[in-house]
């Protein structure tokens, strides 16, 4: 007999290891509104399947848990019941051998904590506080609200124009989105139970392309009601040009030379080339909105004056103030921040990095965009230097792998201690102290730790801070605006406490966040704001969206967009993504499963015509 | 036009019909089960599915249409299979207690079963879900019997714009529950019950109070008193298979006495003394048009008048404050008991057959017992829970006789018909409004533009030089898009007619059902009919109104027609509409 066998995996063993996978999929593509004790259930049923059966409480208790949420569920249980799940979780949480019965249990007493008012709903009225009202995943995850599956289905219908239109009802920056949109939408793709999500954000961008310009629908009757808008980023524009549509008067006043807002100011144009993020700008003009550049609120006007002279003011100033790092020698030569460099970059005025050693401190998308812009700008070395690890980094994965393929160098746990500098106040070099993964904190990330080892100096000529952005709210403040923690304070609806007809929204409300998080307060605060105004104007694309065909939804890869070679593209600023091919845009809005009919979507929910 | 076969049928049709149009056009019925046309296409029960050639998945007929070079089969193997098998699954979730079920024998899950001869034991474990729910309320769902077809979720919100129903929870706890977690009573349900007669089995259903009147037979203190709504005459005998001329009032009017009645009364004399009050106080609120808001709203409606007061509590003081046709011929009938027969009226047990559910509600309203304290409307049955009686009873109606209504609230005008039919109660009135107006009547046919079946009808009246702007409308959310126009300044009316259910009470929530058929219109065409054979058209020339006036109430509005035939529609509560404030 053989001493030793080489392990190899059985046919079942194998199978088990795909529908691993498989439940993988379908937990990313879980859809919002769900039972969460239906859930739990089910969760526990996967734990329970886990255990190997050696240890009672693992064995017996996680069952004797399943069936008394059961009888929650059934309606059978009472208060008692909830109370009894809770002590028998903990027993098996303090008793289990193994993580395998410890965590399980460690679920339960989460979610009785987390969702208890649906505990009680369940055992008191035999009811469920939930029920699906988002059923069209992209679509709900999108801020904006965005029709997707009627845009896809627009794109594979090679109707381009009407899926411009379409994307315009909720969103004026659909060539800027089809480049630089972070596609929350993508997150929950039902497409992922088969295969993967579909890649909206590049058909949004091949729409574009293919339609070219597409006029701006006509404007309403006017209203003679006049709107400021303060900041003329992606916020402020949606709102302008929703209000314009409406007919109300928009005037949009804005500090920079140029309107944007942080799509040219923050986003390098090898991202967003300035030509395509003018387009959206042009179209959003050509409804009839005034513009004032170089106009500071607060400075150059007063919030008093704004407030007499128009109906309503909505404020998107955006979040465009630096943070410091608040260690020796910040104030050196060669130190800049990264809302300074992308600005100066955003104006055409290229700061000179030729030959130089370049450190950027931070891990979020602007980190990078100041990264892969120094390589642009002729660095020497580039190093991203984080104090956490990569996956911990909040930059998208293909920012990060971007980077790298362009000869950045990213030095992970490394935490900046101290600028050194040289006896005229130049950078000689960052000084960063090496850290460790602790505990993993709030965030669900491990908390850098100081390791046991000593500081490291990387020689450098230039340090760029992109450590966050803060909000310039004093003079809002001084006028009367509340601000908390910095940032102006409105509601959900855009509205202001005890300041009626100002509104508020985008990054200044929420703090840094993403171009369509701001296009979505926009429109938000437009639809509030022509209410507020006694209005109830009704914004509609006039597309009828091609009737959905049944196919049998084979599995197949996702188009991913290709990038001009690495070498080539680190040397210029121009446009680094190429869009779709017409192949690949047939195919990729091919797979989409058009949750808009198929499924909860032809109910309830399937398509929002108008706001 | 795109050319596709079904079933090896050749069959031609226009671009973006549904495979089920197309079939059905060809003569091939595809069976179907939560299927409501137009309201509910939604593939959730999949009795629908056809095979495509060419295609591995099933596909359901109802919302999926046809493409060019198409092939379906609407029974190969693999459809019947899997028609059978998801008919089984249905059956597993569903209390097949059909014996003791209200719509035994009008069942569409039951005739679908049937119709797919499953005969053996079912497959799957029977896993009948049970929900609490107040039984006394006058809608009833019962979570055994439902099969989650969403047709009342639907019909809810397309068709009366409520938004009442709605699925709740997710997976397979998944059921059907009044919305934002409200029970029945705390929503603002107009009980119209338009859900009950779109239901596909018996899971909603009216509460059922026939046990009430037999236990009131069965006292012998008690004079037992029925009246029968305009409505019910075109409808009762559907449930027995009559035509109209073998189901006329004659015939249950027997059926009524044999089933135990004292008395047996019409409804139409007081749809006929609404009229008296009604245009009495619409012509009042013409002259002074300072002291009254335009227009002035019907209120013989009570589904509508629970509209009114959840949805625009501000405009509850436009409804005319004369009661509802049965409301006022109940304390009418105890007041002539008491004070013509001298009899104790709380000894007089008067029964309201309407085609309505939510007269239910109404009979228990806290301030509708303006004849001695009692309730004056004691018991409020269905048509179908008056068909059940008579047939519990084992009543055959085509063998008796024909009888009369008694006197003296036994007669009625036509006008007094065609109160069961959208528009009607606005022509009734306009006949006698020009009579008070000008001394003469005018042609009974003069008022004929607010007929018909549209939801939202208006017209422009000339009584003696004065023009009287009219409308009519009927379904709820006709009766809000008709009511945010007034609002928003976009119409103006001088009185509008509404009626909660399409089409009016032909349409009601309480009549007999027929799943997937409407009989509004021809039961409202019947109604037409009786008026135009009737020899008076006229609610004021009814001599059975003339004597009770005469005798009784001296002249509409007088100080006893306000005790009696007016009600305070702000002496009880109604909950809210829960958007309102988000309005």
């Amino acid at each position: 007999m053989s001493r030793l066998t080489i392990k190899t995996l059985s046919e079942a063993q194998t199978t088990v290891e795909g529908l691993y996978k498989d439940l993988e999929r379908r937990i990313i593509a879980s859809p919002p509104g769900l039972c969460p004790v239906d859930l739990a259930a089910s969760f526990l049923k996967l734990c329970h399947a886990q255990t190997c059966g050696k240890c009672v409480p693992c064995r017996v208790g996680l069952g004797q848990l399943e069936n008394m949420i059961e009888d929650v569920l059934n309606g059978d249980a009472t208060e008692e019941t909830v109370d009894l799940i809770e002590k028998t979780a903990r027993v098996i949480k303090n008793t289990a051998d193994c993580a395998i019965g410890f965590e399980a249990a460690s679920m339960v007493l989460k979610g009785v904590e987390g969702f208890r008012d649906d505990y009680l709903e369940h055992v008191r009225h035999n009811r469920c506080v939930a029920s699906m009202n988002q059923p069209i995943p992209c679509t709900a995850l999108c801020p904006a609200g965005v029709d997707i599956p009627g845009y896809v289905a627009l794109v594979n219908a090679g109707r381009y124009a009407d899926a411009v239109r379409l994307i315009r009802k909720d969103n004026p920056f659909p060539v800027s989105c089809g480049m630089v949109c972070e596609h929350p939408c993508e997150n929950r793709c039902r497409r992922g139970l088969i295969d993967a999500s579909i890649n909206i954000r590049g058909l949004k961008r091949y729409a574009c392309e293919k339609a070219g310009i597409v006029a701006a629908p006509e404007c309403a009757e006017p209203t003679g009601k006049k709107v400021a808008v303060i900041g003329g980023g992606p916020g402020g524009l949606s709102c302008a040009y929703y209000l314009s549509l409406m007919g109300h008067s928009v005037t949009v006043y804005d500090a920079h030379k140029n309107l944007g807002g942080m799509l040219r100011y923050g986003i390098p144009s090898y991202r967003l080339p300035r030509e395509e993020l003018q387009e959206d700008i042009d179209a959003i003009l050509s409804t009839g909105i005034e513009v004032k550049r170089n106009t500071f609120i607060g400075r150059d006007m007063t919030m008093d004056q704004l407030r007499s002279e128009f109906d309503a003011v909505f404020i998107a100033i955006g979040a465009q103030q630096d943070k410091k790092l608040n260690l020796p020698g910040e104030n050196g030569r060669g130190v800049i921040s990264a809302v300074e460099m992308l600005g100066r970059i955003g104006d055409g005025d290229m700061p000179d990095f030729a030959g130089k050693n370049v450190c950027i401190i931070g891990g979020g998308n602007v980190a990078m965009d100041c990264t892969r812009s120094s390589r642009r700008m002729g660095a020497d070395r580039v190093t991203c230097v984080y104090r956490r690890r990569t996956e911990d980094m909040t930059a998208l994965p293909d920012e990060i792998e971007g980077a790298i393929a362009e000869g950045c160098e990213i030095m992970t746990m490394s935490a900046p201690v101290r600028i050194e500098l040289d006896e005229d106040e130049n950078v000689t070099g960052l000084v960063v102290q090496p850290q460790i993964p602790g505990a993993i904190d709030k965030s669900g990330r491990p908390r850098p730790t100081k390791a046991d080892l000593p500081e490291v100096v990387i020689p450098c000529d230039v340090v760029v801070v992109a450590i966050g952005q803060g909000v310039d709210s004093r003079e809002f403040e001084e006028a009367g605006i509340p601000v908390v923690r910095g940032s102006i304070s409105a509601f959900d609806t855009g509205d202001i406490a005890d300041n009626e007809g100002i509104f508020a929204g985008g990054d200044c409300v929420s703090g840094p966040a993403t171009a369509i998080r701001a296009i979505g307060a926009g429109k938000v605060a437009a639809a509030n704001i022509d209410q507020y105004l006694g209005y109830n104007h009704e914004i509609t694309a006039g597309v009828d969206i091609p009737h959905p065909v049944m196919h049998d939804s084979k599995a197949y890869g996702r188009v991913q967009p290709n990038m001009r070679p690495a070498p080539e593209r680190a040397r210029d600023f121009q446009q680094i993504e190429y869009c779709m091919t017409n192949e690949e845009a047939c195919q990729e809005s091919g797979r989409c499963l058009r949750c808009d009919h198929f499924g909860y979507g032809i109910f309830k929910g399937g398509r929002k015509e108008k706001w | 036009m795109v050319n596709l076969t079904i079933d090896n049928t050749p069959v031609s049709c226009a671009e973006g019909t549904t495979i089920m149009d197309a079939a059905e056009a060809a003569g091939i019925a595809i069976p179907h089960l939560c299927y409501l046309k137009g309201i509910n296409e939604i593939a959730a029960c999949r009795m629908c599915t056809v095979e495509i050639k060419g295609t591995e998945r099933l596909v359901p007929a109802c919302d999926n249409v046809v493409q060019e070079g198409m092939t379906v089969f609407t029974n190969s193997p693999r459809v019947r299979e899997a028609r059978r098998i998801n008919a089984e699954f249905i059956m597993s979730q569903h209390s097949g207690n059909c014996i003791s079920c209200v719509r035994s024998g009008n069942c569409s899950l039951q005739t679908m079963c049937s119709d797919l001869d499953i005969l053996d034991t079912n497959p799957y474990k029977p896993e009948v879900p049970a929900r609490r729910w107040n039984m006394n309320a006058p809608l009833i769902h019962d979570a055994s019997k439902c099969i989650k077809c969403m047709r009342c979720v639907n019909v809810c919100d397309k068709i009366q714009g409520m938004h009442i129903w709605d699925l709740e929870g997710s997976g397979g706890h998944a059921h059907i529950n009044v919305t934002l977690g409200r029970s029945i009573m705390s929503a603002d349900c107009t009980f119209c019950g338009q859900c009950i007669v779109n239901c596909a089995t018996g899971a909603l259903r009216e509460r059922d109070d026939t046990d009430d009147v037999f236990d009131a037979f069965a006292d012998p203190e008690k004079i037992v008193v029925a009246q029968t709504a305009p409505a019910v005459r075109a409808a009762w005998g559907e449930d027995f298979g009559l035509a109209n001329d073998e189901a006329g009032t004659g015939r249950m009017v027997s059926a009524l006495r044999k089933l135990g009645f004292d008395y047996v009364f019409d409804t139409n004399t007081g749809a006929d003394m609404t009229i008296m009050e009604e245009a009495s106080e619409f012509l009042e609120q013409l002259k002074d048009p300072e002291k009254y808001r335009k227009p002035m709203f019907t209120s013989c409606c009570p589904g509508w008048v629970r509209f009114m007061k959840s949805q625009y509590p501000d405009m509850v003081s436009q409804l005319s404050t004369t009661k509802s046709p049965h409301q006022m011929m109940a304390a009418s009938i105890k007041a002539w008991f008491r004070d013509i027969k001298g009899v104790d009226p709380h000894n007089v047990y008067v029964v309201s057959i309407m085609p309505c559910l939510a007269k239910k509600a109404e009979a228990a309203e806290p301030n509708q017992n303006d004849a001695c304290g009692d309730p004056d409307v004691d018991t409020v049955l269905t048509v179908r829970e008056m068909n059940r009686m008579l047939r519990s009873d084992h009543i055959k109606p085509l063998l008796l006789s024909e009888s009369e209504f008694d006197d003296p609230f036994g007669f009625s005008s036509g006008a007094g018909k065609i109160f069961g039919v959208t528009g009607g109660v606005m022509e009734a009135a306009l006949r006698t409004a020009y009579h008070s107006v000008t001394g003469k009547n005018p042609d009974p046919d003069a008022f004929k533009d607010v007929r018909g079946m549209d939801g939202w009808k208006e017209a422009s009246i000339d009584i003696d030089g004065t023009v009287i702007k009219v409308a009519a409308a009927s379904g709820l959310l006709n009766t809000r898009r008709l009511i945010e126009a007034i609002r928003a300044g976009k119409v103006s009316y001088d009185f509008v007619e509404i009626m909660a259910c399409p089409g009016g009470c032909s349409g009601g929530g309480g009549m007999p059902v027929h799943d997937g058929i409407s009989m509004t219109d021809t039961r409202g065409s019947e109604l037409y009919r009786l008026d135009d054979a009737s020899e008076v058209r006229f609610s004021h020339e009814n001599p059975a109104v003339k004597k009770i006036y005469s005798e009784y109430f001296g002249a509409p509005l007088s100080e006893k027609a306000e005790e009696l035939l007016h009600t305070d529609h702000e002496g009880w509560d109604m909950p809210l509409n829960p958007r309102m404030s988000r309005r």
